[in-house]
């Protein structure tokens, strides 16, 4: 027995297994060759044990969960016996009867794990009443579908959302039959502060979380012969198509997917890697002036949307740090409905962009008022990696049979700065490789900056530019990036560039691609795919793309010019984080009163909201103006930075810290009771 | 404005008292959750959405407490409870009859369950455990045994003339 506690091996089905570190059974299991199914279980989140699919019978123990059984020296398992098959069948039949079983109509039909043990398990009638009644579906939004008739509890969103995203949007609510898994209020994604990362969707097991699809749109466009339509695909995707077509995961398709994306009718196809390049060239030049003017630094990059909504809506005082350079997608988009339109001479509403993104949140972002003109968006439609595989599948045409083909110029040319955008520390290297140089006027020839590859959500790097020395963090995941800015603000450590990418291990994580049971897996080998293009371009810095030159030769001059400013770059405000009524904080309300509207919001909140609204009441009592002025509490009036903000008949007065209570009484409000009086 | 909307027409201050009082941690939710409901008789929502900024507890979790745990109500509640056993034995005993002759006397419905004073909630529950007094009603934690229609409508106006006096 000392020897087997030493050695560490258990037995299953009668053969000895060695495990060293495998956090449970489960983990053992699938190590010595099982496919043990699993609905709840996610590797990188923590253990819920709550679908029972994982169930084998461990001598001693009998019928358990492997999920959430550590592994113990000489312990017997047995993975196939009769009782854990009807142990699981019963679990699965139970979780089908309360589920919408409409798949041949569901957006994750094929590629869904519920169906797919249904199928392996041979399921062929349910035993158990279905649940009555039909919640509502929220698809308010542009990212993410949420349907709680197919949810099964597995709570996977739920931990995503927490521990990946330090989010918390979803949460179990109600209990026992009634349990739904939703936002508080079962409000809908758009009205509380879901950054449309879509990481629930890419954990969920089922059609109860899925991406929004707009591929009808993207046939429409293309069906319309009054328009053009283009294309950009991000770096990001390139690698993450393969296993859709029986390639290993994370090869390269950049040249079968331009081939297709022809078939399927677009006029031309472009690379978001050269606006990748173009977002280099400004954010760069953004770097070195906020170097040698001393900031606002540390400069944070701000090509991902998810973590742009972040910092809008919960760290408004860190709005100035980030990047005024908008994403690569929308850099396009603008450069294109501008520039492109012109060069074809067709008018700007007859060109239709479309992307192909990674990400979940892009859909969100190319909605975003910034990015349009009038009703016209800068980018028409985005699609995600996972419905670029289904209009391709959907098509007909054969990926694996087209030969590869060159993306269109101009903006097909890219180097392999803009390639490694889509890995974590991608945008910070290539941002390196251009900024280092224009800094210290010499070539940088070792361009490879290691320390801050791979998929850990943090990394960091020191470097002197100058004679001074530069810190840089990278960091991927929401939770791992509010944690970074809380500890700023504690004023526990600075840095000169941060690079924050909401989803684990950067775009190639993102919502929007293919997943699988280990997405961590995935991404290793898609940022290793991203950084062998990388490797081997011709061209490794963007301010070396040829057709980058040529854009500022011959339209944008320099960065940071007029027309790059307009094009290419944006502004960031605070927002609300969640839709609701104002509180009513003085008895009856009437409406020839004055009305006096207090942020009570976190920020406002922090800044001392609560004792302004003290001393105001205060100050009007003394002065017998009770039935006067009508204060009520609001939850954000989307000007956090100047906090605390009180709004006085529709007027907004910042800075309303309580010492200045008086004085805002005396000057705002009671000129305007004295009016409404005589 | 309706009565609901008055019933926390309150200072937040209440709010901050009740978090003071026991201690602004997330293990005292339920305590501060309880203070809330004896306060408000339900749980408004701008109060919680207030209470996740005072306490730094995400809403979702808040709100995942509330309805979990059957003793809040996320409903505005009315100051007088009533309760009608519709059990077995008080079905038997015909309280469908006192069920609707309640509604029709408070102008409630099976959707509506307080009035718009704020005065009266009214639901029924399956079995009060008092089958004997069958049928049943329960105003806040009075029992009143063997009711017809015509003794609850006395009753229910000694509560409402109570309120007014
Ligand atoms: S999209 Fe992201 S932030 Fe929104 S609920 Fe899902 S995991 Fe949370
Ligand atoms: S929505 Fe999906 S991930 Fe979330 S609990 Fe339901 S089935 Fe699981
Ligand atoms: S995977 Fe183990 S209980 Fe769900
Ligand atoms: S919290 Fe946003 S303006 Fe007050």
């Amino acid at each position: 027995m000392s020897d087997r506690l030493l050695n560490k091996t258990m037995f299953i089905d009668g053969k000895e297994y060695a495990y060293d570190g495998e956090r449970n059974v489960l983990e053992v299991l699938r190590k010595a060759g099982y496919d043990i199914p699993t609905l709840c279980y996610r590797s990188d989140l923590s253990v819920y044990g709550a679908c029972r699919m994982c169930v084998v019978e461990i001598e001693g123990k009998g019928v358990v969960t492997s999920c959430t059984i550590p592994p113990e020296p000489g312990m017997k398992i047995r993975v196939n016996t009769a009782r854990v098959r009807r142990v699981r069948k019963i679990s699965l039949e139970l979780l089908l009867a309360n589920h919408h079983r409409d798949c041949t109509t569901c957006l994750k039909s094929g590629d869904c794990d519920l169906q797919h043990l249904a199928n392996k398990m041979g399921i062929k009638d349910i035993r158990f009443a279905p649940r009555q009644e039909t919640l509502a579906v929220d698809s308010a939004n542009p990212s993410i579908v949420r349907d709680p008739n197919k949810c099964i509890l597995c709570g996977a969103c739920v931990r995503v959302c927490r521990e990946v995203q330090g989010k918390n949007v979803l949460d179990f609510t109600h209990r026992g039959s009634k349990t739904v898994v939703s936002p508080a209020y079962n409000k809908k994604l758009s009205e509380v502060d879901c950054t449309y990362c879509g990481q629930c969707v890419a954990v969920c097991p089922t059609g109860a979380l899925r991406v929004k699809s707009d591929i009808e749109k993207v046939w429409n466009g293309l069906g319309d012969p009054s328009k053009k339509v283009i294309v950009q695909v991000a770096p990001a995707v390139r690698v993450a198509v393969a296993e859709a077509f029986r390639f290993p995961a994370g090869t390269n398709l950049i040249g079968m997917i331009t081939a297709v994306l022809r078939r399927l009718g677009f006029d031309k196809v472009f690379d978001t890697t050269f606006a990748a390049d173009l977002t280099i060239m400004e954010e760069a030049a953004e770097f070195a002036d906020r170097l040698k003017n001393n900031g606002p630094l540390p400069l944070m990059t701000s090509c991902c949307p998810a973590w742009v909504k972040l910092v809008e809506q919960k760290y408004p005082q860190f709005l100035e740090n980030l990047s005024s350079c908008r994403s690569p997608q929308q850099m396009f988009g603008a450069v294109a409905k501008k520039l492109l339109a012109a060069h074809y001479g067709i008018d700007r509403k007859d060109l239709v962009v479309v992307s192909v993104m990674p990400c979940t949140a892009k859909k969100a972002e190319a909605r975003r008022p910034e990015f349009r003109q009038g009703e016209q968006l800068d980018v028409d439609i985005v699609i995600t990696t996972q419905e670029l595989i289904k209009m391709i599948r959907e098509s007909g045409v054969d990926l694996r049979q087209v030969k590869e083909e060159p993306m269109d110029l101009p903006f097909g040319e890219h180097t392999g700065a803009g390639v490694i955008f889509g890995s974590s520390g991608g945008v910070a290297e290539a941002a390196l490789r251009t900024a280092v140089e224009w800094v210290t006027g010499a070539p940088v020839k070792d361009i490879d900056i290691k320390e801050v590859r791979g998929v850990e959500s943090f990394k960091e790097l020191q470097l002197m530019l100058n004679g001074s020395m530069v810190k840089v963090a990278v960091v991927n995941t929401l939770q791992q990036a509010a944690c970074l800015l809380d500890q700023i603000k504690k004023g526990e450590c600075d840095y000169h560039l941060i690079e924050v990418m909401a989803c684990p291990g950067g775009c190639i994580g993102g919502a929007g691609q293919p997943y699988s049971i280990d997405n961590n897996l995935l991404r290793i080998k898609r940022s290793q795919g991203l950084y062998d293009i990388d490797q081997n371009m011709p061209v490794r810095k963007s301010h070396e793309n040829p057709q980058i030159k040529r854009l500022y030769g011959e339209w944008l001059k320099e960065p940071n010019s007029h027309l790059a400013h307009e094009l290419l770059h944006t502004g960031y405000h605070s927002k609300r984080r969640i839709q609701a009524r104002d509180v009513n904080l003085s008895p009856g309300s009437r409406t020839d009163v004055v009305d006096v509207r207090v942020c009570v919001g976190t920020s406002c909140y922090l800044r001392g909201a609560y004792d302004f609204i003290g001393i105001l009441k205060k100050e009007i009592e003394a002065h017998g103006l009770g039935g006067s002025v009508d204060i009520k509490g609001t939850f954000c009036l989307e000007h956090c930075g100047k906090g605390p903000n009180i709004m006085i008949d529709g007027e907004l007065v910042h800075h309303a810290v309580p010492e200045r209570a008086r004085e805002i009484f005396d000057q705002y409000i009671l000129p305007k009771c004295k009016k409404e009086v005589g | 404005m309706n009565a609901v909307e008055q019933g926390f027409q309150r200072d937040l201050e209440r709010i901050n008292q009740i978090v003071e009082k026991n201690g602004n941690d997330r293990t005292h939710l339920i305590a501060i959750l309880q203070d809330i409901q004896h306060e408000f008789r339900f749980l408004p929502e701008e109060v919680l959405i207030y209470l996740s900024t005072v306490m730094n507890i995400p809403l979702s979790s808040i709100y995942g407490v509330a309805t979990f745990y059957g003793q809040f109500s996320l409903e505005p509640k009315g100051k007088f409870e009533i309760k009608v056993c519709d059990g077995t034995a008080c079905h038997v005993r015909k309280s469908g009859v006192i069920i609707e002759a309640i509604r029709k006397k408070l102008g409630l419905t099976a959707g509506k369950k307080t009035t718009d004073d704020l005065k009266f909630t009214f639901e029924t529950v399956s079995c009060l455990g008092a089958c004997g007094l069958a049928p049943v009603v329960v105003i806040n934690e009075k029992v009143y045994p063997q009711v017809t229609p015509e003794k609850i409508s006395q009753i229910i106006d000694q509560y409402k003339n109570e309120e007014e006096s």
